[in-house]
């Protein structure tokens, strides 16, 4: 049963996954998961969002066999990662974003090719994929270039490929499009989605800080936070967990300075923004309830001497889900690990 | 047993690759060859110009060519082989060996053949320098011997290397230090540039706990016969030195085991900022 194919378990399962580590100055414990259980199936993108200490890392670096849990149980392909830490290691990959993995001395197509080996990839495999793989982050011209001659971009798109050439069963990519400029960014995201797409049960593990990319890959998000999960659901549930209702963004023009002291109007809370640099107007953020109407806001600004000179609005978006889940933005800082 | 195939496939493909890094690397960067090659035998160079300005027996020039060329695999096996997971942790590359499915003890064992062969060049070099540029004299008395205790002393040499390696990652940054200090000192004890039997008492200590003497005094008996004034009979040596490589390889795993758990256990090592 050890060395067997799993395939109808869960891609990754956890129950009540604990982790403590000591705190690095003085005594006392940070508690980076306080009993996360989670269960991803086969064939999913699964995102994993929470602010910087949420446990993001810590909940991959425990299901890639580099960390014990301090308690509860974590499996991967249906193997338990701490006794079965090598069966589950020939079925995972992992891509860390901003890793300077590979030797300077070697070109690309030898670098991904070393990787390739240390999963025992058969050479007659390994190359084919090896070419797929730099025509896929479009590095067929520099496939014979040193890797201490490549730009930063070039690397981690070169990090990036090197998750594939094992073609694992499990993907884990944590922040993978660090760092990359836009376009690389949308072509590894497309190239995922084909993968996850094209080949039955294959899966991926995502942690990223870039909310737009978390809802255009993943058929399911958990929303982390001090090592707890908050929230599961499909993006558009999430979304929807959100009260209803347009976000409106206005650009004003106070006609008095006591205007901007306006924080309510009826139902509607006002958040003011930072002055326009140049224009000198302010920014005027507000949520407008469904039963609400856009009009009767505007002319209550203006008796109140605010001349609007702009007006945007947009849906709900996952990034409001995620503050009003967690209380805090993904850059705020917080406890934990 | 296609289990124990599978698994034998995937660690010697690990292996080849990893020695491919340092093969490669060598030959990629000739211009590295002046300095890790050329350099390093100056040392030698002195010894043999020092033993020809007191007049020493001719033999004794020999032996510092033959502990010069051994000094090379010496250096490889501290930098090379002690330090390099330490570099790995640096670069950020070894939590990747360690989620990969292969044996750790094959990455080092492809750092140990790959470090060997790289060596290689710069040994040949201080070969040719001893035989071009001082003429020196030496002869194989069978190639054969030659070649088993070459062999065992370079196994017993890496096998220490590779013990190394994972007891220097636990230092960190004192690895840098600790190979550093183990140069000069090594050099005195293992007797690379004179007669292991002038130390002694010390000498016949050193010979119990270093696979570097035990190889420069068992090298210098096969290609010097009697002139050599060896330390042990050579057939304790060689078996000395195969006790050594026994010995090595089974703590470079333990301590290897020993250091993976601690890292998942404490959550650090494998992280460049810990």
């Amino acid at each position: 049963m050890s060395t067997s194919t799993r395939t109808h378990a869960p891609a990754v399962e956890t129950r009540d996954l604990r982790r403590v580590f000591k705190a690095s100055r003085g005594s006392g414990e940070v508690v980076a998961l306080a009993g996360i259980d989670l269960r991803i199936e086969r064939g999913e993108i699964f995102g994993l969002l929470g602010p910087n200490g949420a446990g993001k890392t810590t909940a991959i670096k425990i299901l890639n066999t580099l960390l014990f849990p301090s308690a509860g149980e974590a499996r991967v392909a249906g193997f338990d990662v701490v006794r079965d830490a090598r069966e589950v290691r020939r079925r995972i990959g992992l891509v860390s974003g901003g890793e300077n993995s590979g030797y300077g001395l070697l070109t690309v197509r030898e670098c991904l090719w070393m990787f390739s080996q240390f999963y025992g990839v058969p050479g007659s495999v390994a190359w084919p994929r090896i070419d797929r793989l730099t025509d896929v982050v479009e590095m067929r011209e520099q496939a014979h270039t040193r890797v201490n001659r490549l730009s930063t971009g070039q690397r981690q798109r070169m990090n990036f490929a090197r998750g594939f050439v094992s073609d694992p069963e499990i993907l884990f990519l944590d922040e993978p499009t660090l760092g990359m400029d836009v376009n690389a960014a949308r072509q590894l995201r497309e190239y995922v989605l084909q993968w996850v797409r094209e080949r039955d049960g294959r899966t991926v593990l995502l942690t990223t800080h870039y909310m737009a990319e978390a809802d255009q890959l993943c058929d399911r998000i958990a929303i982390i936070d001090r090592g707890r999960v908050l929230a599961c659901d499909t993006p558009a549930t999430l979304r929807r967990s959100v009260q209803g209702g347009q976000h409106v963004e206005l650009e004003v023009r106070p006609r008095e300075a006591a205007a901007t002291t306006l924080s309510r109007i009826g139902d509607v809370a006002l958040a003011w923004g930072a002055p326009h640099p140049e224009r000198g107007t302010l920014a005027l953020k507000f949520r407008l309830p469904e039963d609400a109407v856009l009009g009767d806001v505007l002319r209550t600004l203006d008796e109140r001497g605010l001349i609007v000179q702009g007006v945007s609005t947009r849906e709900t978006s996952l990034e409001d889900a995620f503050i009003r889940i967690v209380g805090r933005g993904l850059d705020d800082a917080g406890e934990g690990r | 047993m296609s289990a124990l195939a599978d698994s034998l496939a995937l660690n010697w493909r690990a292996a080849r690759a990893r020695a491919y890094v340092r093969v490669v690397g060598t030959l990629r960067e000739p211009q590295g060859l002046v300095s890790d090659a050329l350099f390093p035998n100056l040392g030698m160079c002195a010894f043999v110009l020092f033993y020809r300005a007191i007049g020493a027996p001719k033999s004794f020039e020999a032996l510092a060519v033959i502990g010069g060329v051994l000094t090379t695999y010496w250096v490889n096996v501290l930098w090379g082989m002690g330090a390099q997971f330490y570099w790995e942790k640096q670069q950020g590359q070894l939590q990747l060996y360690f989620a990969a499915p292969c044996s750790r003890m094959a990455i080092l064992t492809g750092m140990a053949i790959g470090g060997l062969a790289a060596t290689i060049v710069r040994s040949v070099v201080g070969i040719a320098i001893g035989v071009f540029v001082f003429h020196v004299h030496v002869e194989a008395f069978s190639p054969w011997l030659l070649a088993v205790v070459f062999f065992t002393t370079m196994a017993a040499l890496y096998a220490l290397g590779m013990t190394l390696a994972s007891l220097f990652l636990l230092y960190g940054r004192e690895a840098w230090h600790t190979c550093n200090a183990l140069i000069e000192p090594v050099y005195l004890l293992s007797g690379l540039y004179f007669p292991i039997r002038t130390l002694g008492v010390l000498g016949s200590f050193t010979a119990g706990v270093m696979p570097l003497t035990l190889g420069v005094d068992a090298l210098r008996q096969v290609l010097l016969g009697p002139a050599a004034r060896g330390l042990l009979p050579l057939r304790v040596e060689i078996a000395a030195m195969c006790a050594f490589t026994v010995l090595f390889l089974v703590l470079a795993r333990v301590s290897l085991g020993h250091l993976e758990n601690l890292a998942k256990r404490e959550g650090r090592l494998t992280q460049r900022w810990q």
